[in-house]
């Protein structure tokens, strides 16, 4: 069944989203620019027999997220990115205890308290680490008010599939735009998977333990060594990307999430000039998709834009041919780039740096 | 022949991790003798975290979580909120407690958060080598202030059952000692009245415990005993500071 489209923001597209993939409990701190989501969740939660708290701090309301991911439940947060670095060390003890949960940074301009204008400057918290150990979560980058609904849904099969801590990384420009949405139909709860790890109560079992420390050396090494393995198992499959005009493409920009949305305006307006432009853009950004650079096929420059000074570019740099340049276009602070802006790189590279 | 004492069914075998005189055992001990009373094993899910009962999990035959220093009366809310059919006990240290983690413990008293904790105070750190806790006494000397504390320069212990009792409207709230026979009896009747509040959906539960840490006060495990006599004249009086009003005494006996 199709359902028919509705008019929701970014945010409440995702919050609904999450909804739908069966996620009935929330735990946060208010901050621009997620307020929207987190607002969505606190009216429409208890409508669905579902739990919001808002706590007491982001530091709170990941240990809340811990506990309630430790009994199987489907559990998410949301936060901005000064929320989201007090979030680390809760992200690095779910990594360690394999707890699946969703994160949403809804990402502003840092560093610092920084402003509240979009960004795309948390991707290499999100993507290298960000807590300490080593760990990865899955990092999904929506592109548009639908995606962020579709993805907010798939999300939790991601996190309960991989037993892991899934992130939503978006920005405030991608939460307040209100765009057409289909909404996915809402998961049964009755047919989530079945997790025999959490903990519910010792009855007519031996006791279940969520630990965040092993209680040998041994046990850390192995525990570390079965991440990893898992680690590898997601890099292999789960690698998402939109790939576009790649065909006869010279020049390729490669960006995520607000930029690509601008990037691709800017790829059409070049093709309309002549110009044979194409794009890829990462859905996931852990694992980041390499398999879209393996062929080289007549591109002789990537353009990587980011409204940041430059961190997708270093997965760029190991993901492509060696003698295929990548050039960065963006800025960190909260610049957001226009059409007109991405055009003009794209000439520029076209027509000086390297092409002709 | 009649056994006249077995190791409480709700703990296992793992060896006690703790120092000579260590009153954490003690505490353990109590917390799973009342789970067995009471009946709730099946039902019970126990938190603990960093410092000298980073361990304690392994004591325990119950579905036990291991995390953060400090988070546990968050991850205790989390889970209680997801499974309201369940007792949640968080077992924390006066670090965790009181430092660290003084802002998850507060809001989660101001909640009313149906959870029940149970801090150990020994007015020390034992697990990184002995220096000062939030409730280190005045004057006393520690590895982090070697002349004792002077309130001048650190500020003075905190007195965690009082604060709670006074920000916590539906709570149960009490400090016990666990030195001799009849302190630790008066203890066991505060953590059947703790799980009790939380299993009548009364509100918070919070039980404090001065408790000996022979290794860390350079004292023997009797003079250690009589230490706490002095924690309790000097800094911390014992006794409930707050009783849920319909708890029902008629199951329990008056600490």
């Amino acid at each position: 069944m199709v359902n028919e489209a509705l008019l929701l923001s970014g945010n409440e597209a995702l919050g609904e989203g999450a909804i739908r993939g069966g996620c009935r409990f929330f735990y946060g701190y208010p901050i621009t620019p997620q307020g929207e989501l987190f607002e969505y969740l606190a009216r429409r939660l208890p409508e669905v027999g579902g739990t919001f708290l808002q706590s007491e701090s982001e530091i709170a309301a990941i240990n809340m997220v811990y506990g309630t991911a430790a009994t199987g439940k489907r559990v998410m947060t949301a936060s901005s990115s000064p929320g989201i670095s007090l979030m680390q060390e809760g992200l690095s003890y779910l990594a360690a205890t394999q707890l699946p949960c969703l994160i949403v940074n809804i990402m502003r301009a840092g560093p610092g308290l920084g402003r509240v204008r979009p960004s795309q400057a948390d991707y290499l918290q999100a993507t290298k680490g960000g807590g300490h150990g080593d760990y990865h979560m899955i990092v999904l980058a929506p592109a548009s008010a639908q995606e962020m609904a579709d993805l907010g849904f798939q999300a939790f099969a991601l996190a309960d599939n991989y037993r892991t801590p899934v992130m939503i990384l978006g920005d405030g420009m991608l939460g307040q735009t209100m765009e057409p949405v289909a909404l996915p139909e809402a998961m049964d709860l009755s047919q989530l998977p079945p997790k025999p790890w959490a903990v519910t109560g010792a009855r007519g079992r031996e006791r279940n333990l969520v630990l965040a420390a092993p209680y040998t050396d041994d046990e850390l090494i192995a525990l570390n060594a079965e991440l990893e393995k898992k680690y590898a198992s997601i890099e292999a499959q789960e690698a998402r990307w939109e790939s576009k005009l790649l065909d006869d493409a010279e020049v390729v920009i490669v960006a995520f999430g607000t930029s690509a949305r601008i990037a691709e305006d800017a790829v059409l307006k070049a093709r309309e000039e002549g110009l044979k432009v194409g794009l890829i853009r990462p859905i996931t950004l852990w694992p980041f998709p390499k398999e879209a650079f393996d062929d080289p096929r007549n591109i002789r420059a990537y353009i990587v834009v980011e409204m940041n000074n430059g961190q997708m570019l270093e997965d760029v740099r190991l993901a492509k041919h060696r003698d295929i340049p990548a050039y960065h276009f963006g800025h960190g602070g909260g610049w957001v780039p226009s059409t007109q802006d991405v055009y003009r790189e794209v000439v520029d590279v076209h027509e000086r740096k390297c092409v002709r | 022949m009649t056994q006249l004492y077995i190791r409480p069914r709700s703990m296992s075998d793992a060896a006690n991790p703790y120092c000579p005189g260590c009153g954490h055992g003690i505490a353990h001990k109590l917390i799973g003798e009342v789970i067995d009373e009471l009946g709730i094993s099946e039902r019970v899910i126990g938190i603990v975290s960093a410092g000298c009962s980073v361990r304690s999990w392994r004591l325990y035959r119950l579905d036990m979580v291991l995390t953060a220093h400090g988070r546990s009366p968050a991850v205790a809310t989390g889970i209680k909120r997801a499974r309201p059919e369940n007792l949640v006990f968080a077992y924390q240290g006066d670090g965790d407690s009181a430092a660290i983690g003084l802002s998850e413990l507060m809001h989660a008293a101001l909640r009313c958060e149906g959870i029940t904790i149970f801090m150990i105070n020994n007015a020390i750190y034992g697990a990184t080598g002995g220096q000062a806790a939030p409730t280190t006494l005045i004057g006393q000397k520690t590895t982090s202030y070697p002349l004792g504390r002077d309130p001048n320069y650190t500020g003075f212990p905190i007195n965690m059952a009082e604060a709670i009792a006074g920000i916590s409207r539906n709570s149960y709230v009490a400090r016990v000692a666990l030195n001799n026979v009849r302190n630790v009896l008066k203890a066991r009747n505060a953590v059947i009245r703790a799980f009790k509040t939380q299993e009548e959906g009364r509100g918070f539960s919070f039980v404090e415990m001065l408790s000996s840490c022979p290794t860390g006060w350079h004292m023997t495990p009797p003079e250690s005993l009589n230490r706490i006599n002095e924690m309790i004249s000097q800094q911390y009086p014992l006794g409930e500071f707050k009783v849920p009003r319909a708890l029902d005494s008629s199951m329990i006996k008056k600490l």
